[in-house]
């Protein structure tokens, strides 16, 4: 029965880890495209210029076409709370589910009924009107972000509850909303997206420069995607890095242990590749490069700052919590995920930089080998977000809610291994093919010139607005 | 107002919501294959609730968002109960809401009668899941003392929430008709009317039956007297009759007025029939969930009200405007206004 028990709660954790990082494949797309295109939109009205009108229907159709998976795979995590995590769900209902039926009213209204109307209102509103219903769907993207990082950011850092009858309420709502963790996560989270969709709309325009086509179109988005992604992804590592104080102010152990660092230090050292040192029984790394004082600047803000390590935190946390259990998070999954995204989004960052010297230098679109450098840096800050809920996510094992309820007393106890095993292969093959269908589209799409204006062709051929 | 009541009946409204809106989505989608007689008069039927689905899908997001900040409880026990039926529900939706987005990517018949199937499918069997989901609840399932389902997905299999799941189906699919009758013009809209007139009489012949069947199960498993729940019922069974008696008197306006009535009379009935409870235990009476057992702290559902009474009416008005805004029939040979030349209109040049 145990062992069953151990069966179910590890197979929804897979089921989550594989439904979240799908859904958020899409999310950073949707919360940095959005404003984008308003902006290019925004550039049209302003000038009459109908290169950028041509720029906001291209982009804009890859925005619905991510839009509708981000949508889709969205219902999945609203339903999954309760059926795979009952008990989760009872306890944080009273102060977890109140911003998410904000979210629900305030947000996704907001988004899905004004891109609609964008979608079909081209000629049915005012100039004026409808390039208000792009902004307001991009708001409601990024309130939506806010909502449901106030939620997450209650189970890194619980605030503004009691426990009442073994269940968490809400006590302060302005402590829930104010949360320094959410703060800090939320512009983290919405400067990834800008990120992400400057880098997409970067990578595409190198590739249409490569080819030659629409030169003029293409410098144009070059141009507005770099003016965004060179002062996002700089912030953002500064954010990024803020948001590790933050971390270690509430969650050492999250901190020390993507760091490997098992005994207390000061200073620290940062180590930037380490073999070995993951594991309880093997402490120490037979390889590592490191830089000294690093650690205690990023984690404390002072270059001879203490951080906590894993052996003493854990001690600490028996005469807190109880002995006889680790709270260890997996190691080597929250320091290589750390990595990732951090030099992931270094890489990132550097690439906008030198796109922005050569765009400066006027010598973008003759440099070939960096255009191709743009084409292929698409992926990167997908993947640098993915990492980045990895190491959020696994960072706070065994907490479901850190300190408060552990992850493997969360999970429904009515529903079956068998069934949770079934969920995840419907869901698996589902988002396989789902996948796929959707990289080929976005790619097809990416690679097809710019609609003309829109008499010649008529409702069928318009892009953003035929169904 | 107590708190926990206002809830419950919101919760209530953003189903009826949901069933009155997606209702006719979903019965559009239903009527996919069997309407249009080419690709054109498929892509104006998509297009008839192009603008609006996303929008009206919400009203079933926020409704359940809405159950688990109100209800945890309810919403912890209900989801899991009904695993697999959900996970089922999601198929259905995900493929669907792709298929609004994705049918029109290729020009290819396949690909396009791949994701119509798609919309057909996952209209009909959402619609089916949620009439035999949400009826389950007044039934009664398996529930033990600690407030768990300890059933299987069988259990949601009775004949009377199976007719209620039929009954929502073919609802939905005469909602839809009468939906596009208002929305298209010329022979497709003819075509629609036709449709309309078919499903009227089974459509609110199982309507009555699962409206009446509720009652009686309410009385009968819920501990209920024939009122209050008579009353939303037998109103409904009179919209249902008038909706079908306009469909064939040819006023389609006055029909879709009377499918939109019934829907949420029924889902009306369904929710006033199972007050005070939430959902029903079959294993004891005593086990059955209760809005007072199943809520949310007083200080919770305070600050959700305030939020939704701040929201609610703002996202009425636009979602609203919306439909004003799309309330042309299409489906004739009107001509798309070119967004340049209204920019220049604006710019008087």
């Amino acid at each position: 029965m145990s062992s069953l028990a151990t069966t179910s709660v590890d197979l929804a954790r897979v089921q989550f880890a594989m439904t979240s990082l799908y859904h958020f494949l899409f999310v950073p797309l949707t919360l940095g495209l959005a404003p984008l295109v308003a902006v290019m939109q925004t550039l049209w009205y302003r000038s009459g210029d109908e290169a950028w009108l041509r720029l906001t229907r291209f982009f804009g159709t890859l925005l619905l076409i991510n839009f509708a998976i981000g949508v889709a795979t969205g219902l999945v995590q609203e339903f999954q709370f309760g059926m795979n995590w009952s008990i989760y769900s009872e306890f944080v209902g009273d102060v977890f589910g109140a911003p998410l039926a904000i979210e629900g009213l305030a947000a996704f209204f907001l988004e899905a009924t004004f891109l609609g109307l964008w979608i079909f209102g081209w000629n049915r509103l005012s100039p004026r009107l409808h390039l208000a219903t792009i902004w307001l769907a991009a708001l409601g993207t990024w309130l939506s972000a806010f909502f449901i990082m106030v939620a997450n950011s209650w189970m890194q850092r619980p605030v503004g509850y009691a426990l009442t009858g073994g269940k968490a309420e809400l006590t302060s709502v302005s402590e829930l909303l104010s949360n320094r963790f959410a703060i800090w996560a939320v512009a983290h989270v919405l400067l990834v997206g800008l990120t992400t969709g400057a880098m997409v709309v970067f990578g595409v325009a190198c590739w249409h420069l490569l080819r030659r086509r629409n030169m003029d179109l293409f410098r144009r988005a070059a141009k507005l995607a770099l003016i965004v992604a060179v002062p996002v992804s700089a912030v953002n590592l500064g954010l990024g890095s803020e948001l590790g104080v933050v971390v270690t102010d509430y969650q050492p152990m999250k901190i020390a242990s993507t760091e490997a660092q098992w005994d207390t230090c000061q200073p620290c050292a940062f180590s930037l590749f380490q073999i070995g040192g993951f594991t309880e029984s093997d402490q120490t790394p037979s390889f590592s490069i490191q830089i000294p004082r690093l650690l205690s600047l990023l984690a404390t803000n002072s270059l001879d700052g203490e951080v906590q390590g894993m052996n003493e935190i854990q001690s600490e946390y028996e005469r807190q919590y109880g002995r006889g259990e680790s709270y260890v998070p997996p190691v080597r999954a929250t320091y290589w995920s750390m990595r990732i995204m951090a030099y992931l989004g270094t890489l990132i960052f550097l690439v906008a930089a030198l796109g922005a010297f050569l765009y400066r230098r006027g010598r973008l679109e003759r440099t070939r080998w960096f255009l191709w450098v743009g084409v292929f840096s698409i992926p990167l800050p997908f993947l640098a977000a993915l990492a980045g809920w990895v190491l959020t996510e696994m960072g706070r094992q065994p907490w479901i809610v850190h300190g408060l309820l552990r992850t493997a007393e969360a999970n429904s106890p009515s529903v079956s291994a068998w069934t949770i095993g079934l969920s995840i292969g419907v869901l698996g093959s589902l988002y396989v093919v789902l996948g796929i269908v959707d990289f080929v589209l976005m790619r097809r799409y990416a690679k097809t010139d710019p609609p003309e204006s829109f008499g010649e062709q008529g409702e069928e051929a318009l892009p953003a607005a035929g169904y | 107002m107590d708190l926990q009541i206002f809830w419950f009946c919101l919760i209530a409204v953003l189903w009826a919501g949901y069933f009155l809106l997606e209702g006719f989505d979903f019965g559009v989608g239903m009527l996919l294959p069997f309407l249009p007689r080419d690709e054109r008069e498929r892509g104006v039927m998509f297009e008839t609730i192009g603008p609006v689905w996303d929008g009206n899908e919400v009203w079933l997001v926020v409704a359940a968002g809405a159950t688990f900040a109100a209800f945890p409880v309810w919403y912890a026990t209900m989801f899991s109960a009904f695993y697999l039926g959900l996970l089922l529900v999601l198929f259905f939706l995900i493929v669907r809401v792709l298929s609004f987005e994705w049918r029109e990517k290729s020009e290819s018949p396949r690909w396009r009668a791949v994701w119509m199937w798609a919309n057909t499918v996952g209209s009909l069997g959402a619609a089916l899941i949620w009439g035999i989901g949400l009826s389950s609840l007044l039934y009664g399932l398996p529930i033990d003392s600690d407030g768990d389902f300890t059933g299987n997905l069988l259990d949601l299999f009775r004949p009377y929430t199976v007719a209620a799941g039929v009954a929502v189906v073919l609802l939905f699919a005469f909602h839809g008709a009468s939906f596009l009758t208002l929305r298209t013009t010329g022979d497709l809209s003819e075509r629609a009317a036709a449709a309309a007139r078919r499903l009227a009489i089974p459509a609110a012949a199982l309507g009555a039956v699962a409206l009446a069947w509720t009652v009686a199960v309410a009385i009968d498993r819920n501990d209920k007297d024939l009122f209050p729940p008579l009353l939303p019922a037998a109103l409904g069974i009179a919209a249902l009759a008038l909706a079908a008696y306009f469909a064939f008197a040819r006023r389609s306006g006055a029909a879709f007025t009377m499918t939109a009535l019934g829907t949420v009379l029924l889902v009306a009935t369904l929710f006033t029939s199972l007050y005070p409870r939430v959902m029903v235990s079959s294993t004891d009476f005593a086990n059955s969930l209760t809005i007072d057992g199943a809520s949310s702290s007083h200080y919770a559902l305070g600050v959700m009200t305030v939020a939704a009474l701040i929201v609610t009416p703002i996202v009425l008005l636009y979602q609203g405007w919306t439909y004003y805004v799309f309330r042309h029939r299409l489906g004739g040979d009107e001509h798309a206004a070119d967004p340049v030349d209204l920019f220049a209109r604006k710019t008087g040049a």
